[in-house]
């Protein structure tokens, strides 16, 4: 199999897993017993408020509409309408998205930091006391309710030594705004917006090809250049959903991730306070992550380790550092990354506990307000959502992985 | 005669090795520290009723002043409502114990036999369980659950409904792939040419050896669902109050931390550490016994 014919039968599986997912999301909410209507409302209300809400939601018609109706409005980007307002719960998903995403990027890298510096440890001091505490280490932190740690740091950083924030993103008077352009042409700011956003979008996607096309092996600058073509893909597809704003003659770009836009706005004191607040929740989510890595690494670096080619290296009397991180880790590196992908989804679970323990405002903490709200066409459409992120995301590393080890297209 | 052999044969895997186990190094004395642990939970939570010093249900409210610290009478402090916090956590374990072992159960019935026959048979009918499988074993699990136990509404059994449903996948697939290498093995081609039926390969032949996986893959399940309950509980969809519950406790905690109320939190969030670390060292301890391919 060659390298294309890979990637197509790869996007062409993930579709029919897509297409089950929502599925399998429909039938828990609208086919399952228990109606979402009768649910909402308890028993309190009267019959005709009832029938009101179905007409609105298009909760009266046959089953076999809904199914249809929610599979082509999916096709248009549309998750439905909320029972509490009616406003549409695709907006209020990209709206809180970006406070979740910020938190799952710090989380992951902290918990691959952690995961591959001590399982590096552990593997360089196999069955010694320092790599059976480590393995101690990673059983505890599977064995850690991720919100439970959260509120021990909240207790101890937060409310006895009173370093750092207990909950929330931000102070309201600190939200970064981004990058903001004065438009002199109000006429002309549209153009202006959508040349922007493809150049800003396609700077980063040309440095991205470059790196992928460029002659040389080594497997970092790959890793980096295709990290750079998803980056500017995502941006691309953002300026499209609108994550730029125009208005009162001025163009706006802001992503919504707080570390960004406060770089992009150029202000550093805004950027410390972003981390300052990013700390404890990413800590605690990256910390409860990290044991599965440091296991994989462990076992990984361990079986690397006793290969001819580290040995001659070290034969070669090159120093420590540079045999385990230059030339075995590089070998060991390709399982981990798999798993970076496999972890997720259990990412994006453990970020619902973590949000809810510190008010971060995101998609996780947007679930559980509306399973209080009972909101249930809401929940459904979150829940959709993060199965289509997931897929996606889990389609990326298996290409990601399938270019960078040949073996896999065979 | 046959059912016989079956249950010597599964027995003579599983017996020897209790017995031996700590003969068999630090495998071994993982999965007695982790049995030991649990056991001790569970005794703990079977006899509380005649070991908590207060009555930690609703009618034990204001049985000292709220929110007293812990001090000799009582030492892991008070909750918000004047209960004692050592009797919540001595009889606290129960809900989250039923609902692991009901959502445990419901998982070996169900993605047991899925896994054998979908494997046995194969074809279109296994690529198609393999399929749906597939799509929910990669969706975030405790989203799912939280999906399910909204709609079914509060209570152990839709508790342990909703995690069985994400964690039916994780044994269909151990449980397949293992049937799979056994399908091809000569034992089971012999068994098939002196025409045996279908049903005493599966049961009788096949289900035996793919028991040990069954018990990894059960124990390390265990942990899973106690915090995937705990979480459950913690976002608002846990069981209605009125029995003591750990994952309760927690949740309840939250709101007096800011005051600098740590002993409502910390005494229940060690004890659901502590369950499943029990169960998490036994899985690890025994997959490294019954497996040793699997282990490393």
């Amino acid at each position: 199999m060659t390298l294309r014919s890979y990637i197509i039968s790869r996007i062409l599986l993930t579709i029919p897993m897509i297409f089950i997912l929502l599925t399998i999301v429909f039938v828990i909410v609208r086919v399952l017993p228990g109606d979402p209507v009768l649910l909402h409302f308890e028993k309190m209300e009267n019959p005709q408020a009832i029938e009101q809400m179905r007409v609105k939601l298009g909760l009266n018609k046959p089953i076999w509409v809904q199914y249809f109706d929610y599979l082509s409005g999916l096709l248009r980007g549309d998750l439905g309408k909320s029972m509490q307002d009616f406003s549409s719960v695709s907006e209020q998903i990209f709206s809180a998205f970006p406070a979740t995403l910020e938190l799952a990027i710090f989380s992951m890298i902290i918990a691959v930091s952690i995961g591959i510096f001590l399982g590096v440890e552990a593997s360089k001091s196999y069955n010694k006391p320092k790599d059976h505490a480590i393995r101690v280490f990673g059983i505890v932190t599977y064995a850690i309710p991720v919100f439970f740690l959260g509120m021990v740091y909240q207790i101890i950083f937060g409310v006895t030594l009173r370093w750092l924030p207990v909950g929330g993103r931000t102070y309201p008077t600190m939200e970064p705004v981004g990058l903001k352009i004065p438009l002199t042409q109000p006429p002309g700011a549209f153009a202006a917006h959508l040349l922007l956003s493809c150049i800003a979008g396609l700077v980063p996607a040309t440095l991205g090809f470059i790196l992928l096309k460029m002659k040389s092996k080594k497997i970092t600058r790959k890793i980096l250049g295709f990290l750079i073509l998803i980056f500017s893909a995502t941006w691309i597809l953002l300026a499209g959903l609108g994550w730029h704003y125009i208005s009162m003659g001025e163009l706006r770009i802001a992503t919504g991730l707080y570390t960004v836009d406060s770089l992009l706005e150029g202000n550093l004191y805004k950027f410390a306070e972003a981390l300052r607040y990013l700390f404890l929740p990413s800590l605690t989510l990256g910390l409860v992550l990290s044991g599965v890595f440091v296991r994989l690494t462990r076992s990984n670096m361990f079986e690397t380790l006793r290969l001819d080619f580290v040995t001659a290296a070290k034969a070669r009397g090159l120093k420590e550092t540079t045999v385990i991180y230059g030339y075995a880790f590089r070998n060991a590196f390709l399982p981990i990354l798999t798993m970076m992908g496999l972890q997720f989804a259990a990412l994006l679970a453990g970020a619902i506990l973590t949000e809810t323990t510190f008010s971060w405002p995101g998609l996780g903490r947007y679930i559980v307000d509306r399973i209080n709200f009972r909101d249930y066409t809401a929940i459904q459409g979150a829940v959709v959502f993060f199965g289509i992120l997931v897929s996606l995301v889990s389609l990326v590393v298996d290409l990601l992985y399938a270019y960078l080890d040949p073996r896999i297209r065979l | 005669m046959n059912r016989l052999g079956v249950k010597r044969s599964m027995l003579a895997r599983i017996v020897p090795g209790m017995a031996s186990l700590t003969k068999r190094g630090l495998a071994g004395w993982l999965v007695i520290l982790g049995a030991a642990i649990v056991a001790s939970i569970i005794i703990m939570t079977l006899v509380s009723p005649w070991i908590s010093p207060y009555d930690p249900s609703t009618k034990g409210i204001n049985v000292g002043k709220p929110l007293t610290p812990p001090n000799s009478q009582f030492p892991f402090g008070t909750n918000d409502l004047g209960q004692d916090m050592l009797s919540r956590v001595i009889s606290g374990g129960g809900i989250m114990l039923q609902v692991a072992l009901l959502s445990v159960v419901i998982c070996l019935l169900v993605g047991v036999p899925l896994g054998l026959f979908s494997s046995y048979i194969g074809g279109v009918f296994d690529r198609t369980i393999c399929l749906v499988m597939d799509s929910v074993y990669a969706f975030p699990g405790l989203i799912l659950a939280i999906a399910i136990a909204a709609m079914l509404g509060r209570g152990v059994t839709n508790m342990a409904l909703s995690i069985a449903a994400v964690y039916v996948p994780s044994y269909f697939r151990v449980i397949r792939s293992q049937v799979l290498s056994i399908k091809e093995m000569p034992y089971i081609e012999a068994a098939q040419s002196i025409g045996a039926k279908s049903r005493t390969i599966l049961f009788n032949y096949i289900l035996p050896n793919v028991v040990p996986s069954i018990v990894v893959v059960a124990t390390v399940n265990f942990a899973d669902a106690i915090l995937t309950a705990a979480g459950l509980t913690f976002i608002g969809l846990g069981v209605e109050v009125d029995i003591p519950d750990w994952g309760w406790d927690l949740t309840n905690g939250r709101r007096l931390l800011p005051s600098g109320v740590w002993w409502v939190i910390t005494f229940p969030g060690i004890f659901i550490i502590l369950l499943a670390l029990g169960f998490t060292l036994m899985g690890e301890g025994l997959s490294e016994l019954l497996n040793p391919k699997l282990g490393e």
